[in-house]
């Protein structure tokens, strides 16, 4: 078994927010006791709802944000303590948001060149072929280089981001949303690509998306985000087939599928929204859970493990 | 009935690129029409023209453009601004540009209602809170008080959609509403809007490119490419029947949950959406069309295999059904 | 209401550009020397009153200096001191907002102090103490200008820079592998520069204004430079019964920082609304 490219161990991330001039500031568990790893090779999922701090996992993992508690190995090396050159020739992002992902005021050719340049080993010349050589790669005409992002779809926009992302050959790419602001028949071609690209120059994703079917698509395994904590890990397939934890349950029973009449399901999540500002005691899903017990809102459940395999919830076994 | 928007003949065209070709789109009271299509083919620009928000190098014509009855196309900016955020309301595919990052949410929320009602602050205050609560958003007390950029992407989609309903609009243009929310929070909001429909007798032009909320939400769908319709039908006919070749390859490409081949690449449509200039002749979708046929090149026609259902390709419904 | 913008963008932009190309060409534009003076020609009204000269064409003043040659030339220290100051207090300005901006926490903590404390320094005391400590110049008078003018560029760039910071493309650059000093150069300041624009016309306004009243009171430029301030101070003797004296100076001055607003009024509703995709 080969060492993990990513190992992030026990991390924990919180914010200050004040509400007001002289509110009490509050405290936002973005992320509480993660750990996970990333094998060379593999696809991770990452899937939850909004705000349970997928983005902020991602932005610790690629040092765009301290932890506030554990710490983050990147290819067993301290992410902390690697240098940026060094660190963007490991681990490179992919945003969800083609609008701001991208310098308004640069040229496509300069937003992708940018990761070359900033190795400063290359010269002009190579930097240039390099550049023309990524931009087909992703299916883009080489002289898209001279547009400005503005002048782009979104699609077009991703496939640049993809591009910069991919232009000095990093080992993993974090992929956040990152076919969330295009449509169906784009997604199809960026997911392809994907797929392709990671064949190719033998990549490692670690893939956030809030779309169950294209994590299902892509991922080789899957985690579920939950408040800030991962509720459930399996290898892809045996996650979809058999879900144990009932947030993965209700989140696959919430899939819109496109077949008519069949309306908007209910998702027995009840109205109560997570608050990371408040984590209830006990299970942190007890007050959402539509099979809670007395024991879920008393005592938090304990983390299950058998590798693949990862439940927190009183009321699962792995088997 | 009659129709409470009713766009006939659109085309906006930025210089010589046309972005909108002759779209015509109703949408009834208590209804939801959706706008599907690739991006790039002219679903943003046409709410935008609606909204009568289009950038300053785009130009709009229409041969009907009606709101409520009311003649739109010809109403200035005064009468515009006085009918948007007031009777219509538009949510904006870029929440993070149309939210003032400078200001707090509460603010920003009440600012509209003072401005459109003029009521007072704190009045308008209790309405925002009051909606935050209403799209499933906790401590709005809090909220009110945070700026933009503290807020996930879901948290601002929800303040986007509350501050479109700050004045209970009759009409509202939500440009891909739930793209950036993951699976419960869409059907959340979805519920929440077919709700908010059911109660105020809302009509709603939704633009999404996710063929499960169409099939989930929309009473009928017009599938638009290159700027034109070119499929519009009742929802169920369009997922049933679907005519144009276009729509039969976008419903191709989404993977379907449970239906999931890890090891095939998904199908998709080859190629892109070509940029069509002024004086374009014939189906836009050729290049990229299996069924392609010479004729494809010139004139079109709008062909209608059933009430209410209508398409634009060459190729007639029999024919189709069979190829 | 849309073309009444341009309209106002347009004529700003018209006065400004006039007036610099008359400042930049003076010694062309006026043929006599705005120094010269001619006792025996003092207070000649302007060429088309009665007992003009054609030679004078706006007259002269009250020591026989061509008061056209001293207006063209006062264009000239007007629109030095503007943009001197703007070039001086803008770097200043921007320097400390984008730092602050950028790192956030305990320097940005600094950078907000020395903000306030700047707004809390009342500025024509200050001018007034410093010409008179060190005796008045132009440089002096730009220097000191420089020097205190900054906060709203500070103001407004560190504002911008917390916004453009917390955009993704930022994050990306320093994913890449950028150093701070290049993401700061190369992806924020190019993007906060518009609203920029707007505040260095606002500020060049302030500064000309400023210079105006400090010469008038006799502690900006030292005479006998042809400041516009100055020449408003010296025909304040005169205006009872020569009221052209000040009219012709005065109204410069209004239409000079007129224009300047308009533009950056006009500036600021490009910016709003010009949102290109
Ligand atoms: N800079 C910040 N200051 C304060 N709170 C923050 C900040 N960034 C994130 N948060 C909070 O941390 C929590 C997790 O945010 P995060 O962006 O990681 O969620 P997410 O899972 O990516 O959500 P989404 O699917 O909507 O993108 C949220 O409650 C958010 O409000
Ligand atoms: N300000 C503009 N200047 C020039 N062209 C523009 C402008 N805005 C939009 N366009 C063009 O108009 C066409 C339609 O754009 P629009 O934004 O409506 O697409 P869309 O269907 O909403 O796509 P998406 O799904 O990506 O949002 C595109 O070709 C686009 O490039
Ligand atoms: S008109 Fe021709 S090219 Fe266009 S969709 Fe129909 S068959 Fe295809
Ligand atoms: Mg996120
Ligand atoms: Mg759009």
């Amino acid at each position: 078994m080969s060492a993990p490219l990513i190992e992030v161990r026990d991390v924990g991330r919180q914010f200050r927010v004040r509400s007001g001039l002289f509110g009490q500031p509050k405290r936002v568990v973005a992320v509480d006791g993660v750990s996970l790893s990333l094998k060379p090779g593999e696809v991770l999922g990452v899937v939850g709802e909004s705000g349970c701090g997928k983005s902020t996992l991602a932005k610790v993992i690629l040092g765009l944000l301290e932890p506030t508690a554990g710490e983050v190995l990147i290819d067993g090396k301290r992410l902390a303590g690697l240098d940026r050159r060094e660190r963007a020739k490991l681990i490179q992002p992919v945003f969800q948001d083609p609008f701001s992902s991208l310098n308004p005021r640069r040229r496509v050719r300069d937003i992708v060149g940018m990761p070359l340049e900033a190795q400063g080993e290359a010269t002009a010349g190579e930097v240039r072929k390099r550049v023309e050589a990524m931009l087909e790669r992703v299916g883009l005409d080489p002289s898209m280089g001279e547009r400005l992002p503005a002048q782009l779809s979104g699609g077009q926009r991703q496939r640049v981001a993809i591009a910069r992302a991919l232009v000095m050959r990093p080992r993993i790419v974090v992929c956040d949303e990152p076919t969330s602001a295009l449509d169906v028949s784009v997604q199809a071609q960026v997911l392809n690509l994907l797929a392709e690209l990671r064949r190719e120059f033998g990549l490692s994703y670690l893939f956030i998306s809030h779309n169950l079917a294209v994590v299902e698509h892509v991922a080789t395994e899957v985690a579920v985000m939950y408040l800030g904590r991962i509720v459930e890990q399996n290898d892809a397939e045996t996650l979809f087939r058999d879900p144990r934890h009932p947030y993965t349950k209700a989140l696959l029973a919430s899939v819109l599928t496109p077949e008519p009449k069949l309306g908007i399901p209910e998702t027995g999540l009840g109205d109560t929204m997570p608050d990371p500002t408040n984590v209830p005691p006990g299970c942190r899903f007890h007050p959402r859970c539509p099979v809670a017990i007395e024991r879920c809102g008393l005592e938090a459940p304990a983390t299950q493990r058998k590798a693949p395999a990862l439940v927190e919830c009183h009321l699962a076994t792995i088997t | 009935m009659s129709a409470l928007l009713e766009v006939s003949g659109l085309e906006i065209s930025f210089g010589t690129l046309s972005a909108v070709r002759g779209a015509s789109i109703e949408v009834r009271r208590g209804e939801t029409h959706c706008l599907v299509g690739e991006s790039g083919c002219g679903k943003s620009v046409t709410a935008l023209a609606v909204m009568g928000l289009l950038p300053n190098n785009g130009l709009r014509h229409a041969a009907a453009l009606r709101f409520d009855g009311q003649d739109i196309l010809g109403l200035d900016e005064k009468g515009m601004s006085r009918l948007r955020g007031d009777r219509m309301a538009m949510i904006f595919q870029e929440p993070m540009t149309s939210l003032n990052p400078a200001y707090t949410v509460g603010s920003q929320m009440a600012e509209v209602m003072v401005r459109h009602r003029g009521v007072s602050k704190r009045a308008a205050l209790d309405r925002a809170a009051e909606l935050l609560a209403r799209v499933r958003i906790t401590s709005p007390e809090m909220r009110l008080g945070q700026y933009p950029h503290q807020l996930s992407g879901g948290l601002r989609q929800r303040v986007m959609i509350a501050m479109a309903l700050m004045c209970e609009p009759e009409l509202l243009i939500a440009d891909e509403p739930t793209t950036a929310l993951d699976v419960t929070v869409q059907a959340q909001i979805l519920r929440l809007l077919a709700d908010l429909q059911k109660d105020l007798g809302l009509a709603i032009l939704l633009i999404t490119h996710d063929l499960g909320v169409v099939a989930r939400t929309a009473h009928r769908v017009s599938v638009m490419y290159a700027g034109e319709v070119v499929e519009s039908s009742p929802v169920e006919q369009l997922f049933e029947r679907p005519m144009h070749p276009y729509t039969r390859g976008l419903l191709s490409c989404v993977p379907v949950p449970g239906k999931i081949r890890r090891d095939q690449p998904l199908g998709s449509i080859p190629g892109m959406v070509p940029h069509v200039t002024s004086g374009f002749e014939g189906c836009a979708f050729r290049q990229r069309c299996a069924l392609v046929r010479p004729d494809c090149a010139g004139p079109i026609a709008r062909r209608k295999p059933e009430v209410d259902h209508d398409y634009l390709c060459q190729i007639a419904p029999e024919d189709m059904a069979t190829s | 209401m849309r073309s009444w913008r341009a309209w106002g963008l347009w004529l700003g932009a018209f006065i400004v550009g006039f007036t610099l190309l008359v400042a930049i060409f003076a010694p062309m534009v006026a043929t006599q020397d705005p120094f010269a003076q001619d006792l025996s020609r003092r207070l000649v009204p302007p060429s088309w009153m009665e007992g003009g000269r054609p030679q004078h064409f706006l007259g002269t003043d009250g020591l026989g200096r061509d008061y056209f040659a001293r207006l063209v030339y006062g264009a000239r220290i007007s629109m030095l001191i503007g943009i001197a100051t703007v070039v001086t207090s803008g770097i200043i300005g921007i320097a400390f907002g984008v730092i602050g901006g950028y790192f956030g926490g305990r320097i940005d903590d600094v950078v907000l102090f020395t903000i306030t404390a700047r707004l809390s320094i009342p500025l024509i005391l200050v001018a007034l103490a410093v010409v008179s400590l060190v005796g008045s110049s132009l440089t002096v008078v730009v220097a000191t200008l420089g020097l205190l003018l900054w906060d709203r560029f500070a103001v407004v760039a560190r504002v911008a820079t917390m916004q453009v910071r917390t955009l993704d493309y930022v994050a990306a650059a320093w994913s890449a592998g950028c150093s701070q000093p290049y993401i700061v150069l190369r992806e924020i300041l190019p993007n906060i520069l518009s609203p920029l624009a707007v505040v260095a016309t606002l500020e060049m306004a302030l500064a000309i204004l400023l210079e105006a009243a400090l010469s008038f009171l006799g502690l900006g430029v030292p005479p006998p430079l042809p400041s516009w301030g100055l020449m408003i101070a010296e025909a304040k003797d005169y205006m009872f019964f020569n009221p052209w004296v000040i009219m012709v100076p005065g109204m410069s001055l209004f239409v000079l920082v007129f224009g300047i607003n308009l533009l950056g009024d006009g500036l600021r509703d490009l910016l709003k609304t010009g949102r290109v995709a």
